[in-house]
């Protein structure tokens, strides 16, 4: 009885797993398919004609711009932000910091709509008090920015108090003690320290503003980002040029994981290979 | 504060507070609070506004009430405003997304967290990344090409003669769903599995010694101990599913309508701000609503739900 029911575990995480991802294989396969329809019925032969077809298209490669531009945007003010909040929090204590905490955490059940609702109309409202023109004030990409660092700094504040909690606040004694500047101990001990934080912080900034829809969509004005512009494309008619896309994105973020975590695995053999020879040389000690 | 100073200097000190009063002033507080002001406000022409009509009014908010229809809800006619019937449905929907999200995740949670061999670990995770890197649009759009009428699916069940011809399964509110559970059951799995990994084995050992039954152990030992991981899963895709405006819209049939769908009506067809910031108010009180049921139901912290 114990076994079968291991054994139905098994099974059900392996037909789990398939369900998530046999769409995304018939979603891809669909980009191969010469039909005029996205899908793989009817199976009409493989063609390449749609990755033909999305080369050419210049309002997606103008779309694709605009959502690199915005998500490094996004990374590099959520990073700034997100760091600050971090040490901030991390450096203050009691009712100050609970509230502070909260009010920081409680961004990321905002739900996105609200989120891109309300930072269109301040912006827009502020530009019409002030009888101003100016850019910053009309719907476009650069509220898309401001809406969505609204939310994603609390992630990369998360990881990066995380790393935080585990630093030696010795260190930085230390190097004050040895007459180190303000400016020497920020840059040459606080920061590399959380470098790999602020990393990774990076990291899902950039890819939760790719991903982005909600936000996106109510401040965008009359720009385009990838994620619109396949919207808009699945709304209006669509041809496989859809799939070709995704086939390529999905490679893409795929290779990226693959690499990211190659690269973990082989940092983990060399620090356990470290930790082994400094057993070792521990053992080697005491046995003389 | 006096210890960041001593540390830092005052000029660094001074540029993390000015970053940290940017984000959370500028860009939550007072958007936030323009949100709430904005949608008291009547639909005015630009001249008018700021004139004597101007007037702080109700009438967004009760524009809920306003257009019955005639519907049935469990087989019990009922005569109901449009928008009040969106908001229940959305809540009512995005619940069961909750709950089936839960159920298809907790077998595996537990195959993962205590009958997985710790080395194959990485390995699942890396496979159940794979969905996440793709984006919501793409992952609403596979299932649109699956559900189609005459797609793999209909296609599929066909030739196995389960069904004698394609059946259009997007109607009503089922591609919603279907999408919804598929797009966010990842949200609830990794809370789960950080619960239960916690759980010391011995402890399901020690029940089973005792003659406890399987399901017992379940639900007297393994389930209370996730309790803290089932509530930030279902806080989870609980508001990403109420706030979620792709899937409803790319599985959405002509019989399903989701409340930030009327929110974006309001704001790009009607093109009335105010009162989309209303419905968008009404949205974030039921989210919050929603979150503090739930902190109190589990007894968690908010600071809980957000790992």
């Amino acid at each position: 009885m114990y076994q079968f029911r291991q054994t139905l575990a098994r099974v059900y995480a392996f037909v789990f797993i398939l369900y998530l991802l046999i769409p995304l294989g018939i979603m891809g396969a669909a980009a191969f398919n010469d039909n005029k329809t996205p899908s793989i019925v009817p199976w009409k032969g493989v063609t390449g004609k749609w990755f033909d077809a999305l080369f050419a298209d210049e309002t997606m490669w103008l779309a694709f711009r605009n959502t690199l531009v915005v998500a490094v945007a996004v990374s590099l003010l959520a990073i700034l932000v997100g760091t600050a909040a971090a040490i901030l929090i991390n450096s203050i204590s009691g009712r100050l910091r609970t509230t502070l905490y909260g009010l920081m955490i409680s961004t990321l059940l905002i739900p996105g709509a609200v989120i891109g609702i309300s930072t269109m109309i301040m912006w827009t409202k502020i530009g019409n008090g002030i009888h101003s023109d100016f850019i910053l004030f009309k719907p476009g990409l650069h509220l898309s920015v401001l809406g969505q660092v609204s939310y994603i700094a609390a992630m990369v504040m998360l990881l990066v108090l995380a790393r935080l909690q585990s630093f030696d606040e010795g260190l930085e004694e230390a190097a004050l003690d040895l007459g180190a500047s303000h400016a020497q101990v920020m840059r040459r001990i606080l920061l590399p320290y959380l470098y790999p934080a602020i990393g990774a912080g990076g990291a899902v900034a950039f890819f939760q503003s790719i991903e982005n829809y909600n936000v996106t969509q109510f401040t965008r004005g009359g720009a385009n980002t990838l994620t619109v512009y396949v919207f808009s494309k699945v709304r209006s008619g669509i041809t496989p040029t859809i799939n070709a896309l995704a086939l390529m994105l999905m490679i893409a973020t795929l290779a990226l994981a693959i690499g990211f975590e190659i690269n973990r695995r082989r940092k983990a053999r060399i620090e356990d290979a470290r930790q082994a020879e400094a057993r070792r040389a521990t053992a080697l000690e005491e046995a003389f | 504060m006096g210890d960041m100073f001593r540390r830092y200097g005052r000029a660094a000190t001074l540029i993390i507070c000015l970053l940290t009063a940017f984000w959370l002033a500028m860009l939550v507080v007072l958007p936030n609070i323009t949100l709430l002001e904005s949608s008291f406000r009547p639909l005015l022409p630009v001249t008018e506004i700021g004139g004597p009509a101007d007037q702080y009014t109700l009438a967004n908010y009760l524009k809920v009430f306003n257009g019955s229809i005639d519907t049935t809800l469990m087989g019990i006619p009922v005569n109901i405003p449009v928008h009040v019937l969106t908001f229940s449905l959305t809540i009512f929907y995005s619940l069961l997304v909750t709950i089936l999200c839960f159920l298809l995740t907790y077998p595996l949670a537990y195959y993962m967290a205590k009958i997985l061999n710790p080395r194959s670990l990485p390995t699942i995770f890396l496979l159940l990344c794979v969905p996440l890197l793709v984006s919501e649009v793409l992952r609403a759009f596979a299932w649109w090409i699956i559900l189609a009428l005459k797609g793999p699916l209909s296609t599929l069940l066909v030739t196995l003669h389960v069904i004698d011809k394609p059946v259009r399964w997007i109607s009503g509110y089922n591609g919603v769903m279907i999408g919804l559970v598929y797009t966010y059951v990842l949200f609830m799995i990794f809370p789960v599995y950080n619960a239960m990994s916690s759980l010391d084995s011995n402890q399901i050992e020690a029940a089973e010694d005792l003659g406890s039954p399987w399901w017992r152990t379940h639900l007297r030992i393994v389930l209370p101990h996730c309790k803290p991981g089932i509530a930030s899963g279902s806080v989870m895709v609980f508001m990403l599913s109420a706030g979620s405006l792709l899937v409803p819209t790319i599985l959405g049939s002509t019989t399903s309508q989701w409340f930030t769908q009327t929110i974006q009506q309001w704001m790009f067809d009607a093109l009335d701000w105010n009162t989309a910031a209303a419905y968008a108010f009404l949205l974030l009180l039921m989210c919050t609503l929603f979150v503090s049921l739930v902190m109190k139901l589990f007894r968690v912290k908010l600071s809980d739900i957000a790992k």
